[in-house]
């Protein structure tokens, strides 16, 4: 078994399913030489060749709708967008069509395709380099979002997703591609999709989070542990469709949930958590619900993206205040 | 000075306005498909079907039986010539007014009906079950072609993608982006720009200082080529060729037809707001079908009397496919949601069950 940090595992991922599946074709802008600026499809090339791992010319919305053609006609398609500032010019080719193709032909047209791409700050990008707009995409009818939080995940949440029979958003959290490493099986096992995955127990709240975000989560659980409060802590994983049937179990067990991602606040995918809860899980709740968010601002640049993103402070001060409150 | 590069575009007629032939192939042949005018009675006859529907449709939205419908008068030869040229297993991405092309390809009128009816079974097609749907968002289709001749490429298939666009459409980006990579990649597609004159109220001219839109190919690297859009002959021997030429591995091509857009855009829309009547007068001298018929007449192949019979049959056909639209019932409330995902997800069955109660308990 091999230690991998979080960007070896979807390398890991991409060799294995190229190697079982002769449909499956990595492209993206910089994917094949080069391996992709953060070295995601490091060797690919070279080992499947260029047929198999192009250089595209540079076009995100041509990626995403060449994507649509050739999901539809037999291949399955694993695009690669350099950075998640770059894909809006995608949002039509996926509300368009990747996310109705199935529907709007009663099943006859489908569209197996997976767009990767890495989002999020922390890493002192320029400008365009930082955010999270994960909601976007959990906004379109008709797509999965996925996102990881370790290497182990990345590797078994990428298999599912390309194995899937529908399109997949897959947003890797860059600031944690090489934070650590942990040993991944490459034995091709997927791990499933539309569920939570609990990576801490507790009884006294629950904190609901997701890539890049999980390692000041755990960190505030450590910490609160040490404070007498007992958090659980949840890695949501599959942003849409969301296993909220998890969520609930867990939140009407502690009677109380935070919620923390470091995309903006206002109509975040945490909104619509604290919607299912209010909904849901109302007499169970102890206390209300709160949200340890990113700011309703563009993404600073990198001087003070620090304080833009949510800390494990924020989230230990967050959670003392719902504990007071209940 | 030096002169790095030059360009030229051809332009292609066969048919004239008037129905008389020329060639400007060698020997002044027409072309093999054309050699025995019998041959194309058949597609006479399906330009003649295709408008017969497309007045009926036009019909029925008016009495309130079709919703929104996108009427392709005057681009019968266009539609009909490239259906014609493709092969079964090629595949189509057109954008919302190809009928005659969909026709030829086995796409059935009440399909077509279906569709614009606000029904999404029109565009489950048993044959070609591999073409694409229709195509809303303009110009989006192109790239769906560039992706489909990459999966015929990877595959080693023969088979040719062909998607066609508007003169408006010519004007999206992504109509240049998949042109750029089918050039790139020498991909086996064909990029047909059905230039009609008009996008919505929009002129050619206000559209793109391009003396030509065939011109636009250069740009990616490949071939383009101008036909007369309302000549069937032009249009199928253009088509035939850049699908030879993809079929052989020599990558794209992309062709202007063109046409004129004897209709409104849509049955929503109204012409007489932004065109001059004597226009609309001029282009319906040109228009395809009477010049296809005089040519089969003067051959000796067609006359008035199989004229008068094929209209009366097309009417029993037209008015069968409205039939069997009108006879098919909506579909159950829980279709909104079954065709979404594969794996239905959780949240999503409770919204069906719920809705579909909803539905039952009135």
């Amino acid at each position: 078994m091999a230690e991998v940090a979080l960007v070896e595992a979807v390398t890991m991922a991409l060799a294995w399913e190229m190697a079982h599946d002769d449909t499956v074709v990595v492209f993206g802008e910089d994917v094949g030489i080069n391996g992709g600026v953060f070295r995601a499809t490091a060797g690919l090339q070279e080992k499947f060749g260029k047929e198999r791992v192009p250089d595209t010319p540079l076009a995100e919305n041509m990626i995403a709708g060449m994507s649509v053609g050739m999901a539809a006609q037999g291949l399955k398609p694993v695009a690669e967008i350099q950075f998640m500032g770059f894909i809006y010019p995608v949002v039509d080719q996926m509300i368009s069509h990747a996310g109705r193709m199935r529907t709007r032909t009663r099943g006859r047209l489908t569209c197996p395709m997976v767009l990767r791409a890495p989002y999020g700050g922390g890493i002192h990008a320029p400008e365009h380099h930082s955010e999270s707009t994960e909601a976007l995409f959990a906004h379109m009818p008709g797509i999965r979002v996925v996102i990881p939080s370790s290497p182990g995940r990345a590797y078994g949440l990428l298999l599912a997703s390309i194995r899937d029979p529908d399109p997949v958003v897959f947003l890797e959290p860059k600031r944690i591609y090489r934070s650590y490493k942990e040993e991944v099986e490459d034995d091709g096992e997927e791990l499933p999709l539309d569920m939570i995955y609990t990576l801490r127990d507790g009884t006294d709240i629950t904190l609901v989070a997701w890539g890049a975000m999980i390692k000041e989560t755990l960190e505030a659980g450590e910490e609160l542990e040490r404070q007498g409060v007992s958090a659980e802590v949840i890695d949501v994983a599959t942003i849409y469709p969301l296993d909220m049937e998890g969520i609930l179990e867990s939140v009407e067990r502690t009677g109380r949930c935070v919620i923390v991602h470091e995309a903006p606040r206002h109509c975040g995918v945490g909104a619509e958590i604290a919607a299912e809860l209010a909904e849901k899980a109302f007499m169970h709740l102890l206390a209300p619900v709160r949200r340890v968010t990113g700011f309703d601002t563009v993404m600073p640049l990198f001087r003070m993206e620090k304080q833009y993103m949510p800390s494990t402070k924020r989230i230990v001060k967050t959670v003392l205040d719902v504990m007071a409150e209940s | 000075m030096s002169v790095t590069a030059t360009f030229k575009i051809d332009y292609h007629q066969f048919l004239d306005e008037n129905g008389e032939a020329h060639s400007d192939l060698p020997g002044g042949k027409l072309p093999a498909f054309a050699d025995n005018p019998a041959d194309l009675v058949p597609l006479y006859r399906l330009m003649v079907l295709t408008r017969l529907f497309d007045a009926k449709a036009i019909a029925l939205q008016r009495t309130g039986k079709l919703g929104t419908y996108a009427s392709s008068l005057g681009h019968e030869a266009t539609h009909v010539g490239i259906g014609a040229a493709m092969r079964e297993e090629d595949c189509l991405a057109p954008m919302y007014r190809e009928y005659g092309a969909q026709f030829y390809r086995g796409v059935k009128m009440s399909d077509v009906l279906l569709y614009w009816g606000g029904d999404e079974r029109g565009n489950d097609f048993s044959v070609p079950s591999h073409d694409f749907s229709w195509c809303v968002p303009i110009a989006t289709q192109c790239l769906h072609a560039a992706g489909a001749a990459v999966a015929f490429k990877y595959l080693r298939q023969p088979r040719v993608a062909v998607t066609v666009v508007g003169d408006g459409g010519t004007s999206e980006g992504q109509f240049y982006e998949a042109m750029n990579l089918a050039g790139a990649w020498k991909l086996p597609v064909v990029f047909v720009v059905s230039n009609n004159q008009w996008a919505i109220s929009v002129p050619r001219s206000a559209q793109s200082a391009a003396q030509t839109l065939a011109q636009k190919a250069i740009a990616a690297g490949i071939p383009g080529v101008q036909v007369d859009g309302n000549d069937l002959i032009a249009v199928r021997w253009a088509m035939e060729e850049a699908l030879e030429r993809a079929r052989k591995g020599d990558g794209p091509s992309m062709i202007e037809a063109l046409t004129y857009r004897l209709s409104d855009h849509t049955t929503a829309d109204d012409a007489t707001r932004y065109r001059e009547n004597a226009e609309v007068e001029e282009a319906r001298r040109k228009e395809p079908l009477s010049r296809t018929r005089k040519f089969l007449e003067a051959q000796g192949v067609w006359d008035a009397k199989q004229q008068e019979a094929l209209e009366a049959e097309c009417a029993k056909q037209v008015d069968a496919a409205v039939a069997e639209y009108e006879n098919t019932p909506v579909q159950a409330p829980e279709a909104i949601f079954d065709y979404m995902f594969a794996n239905m997800p959780e949240s999503l069955k409770q919204q069906r069950d719920q809705h579909v109660k909803e539905m039952n308990d009135g």
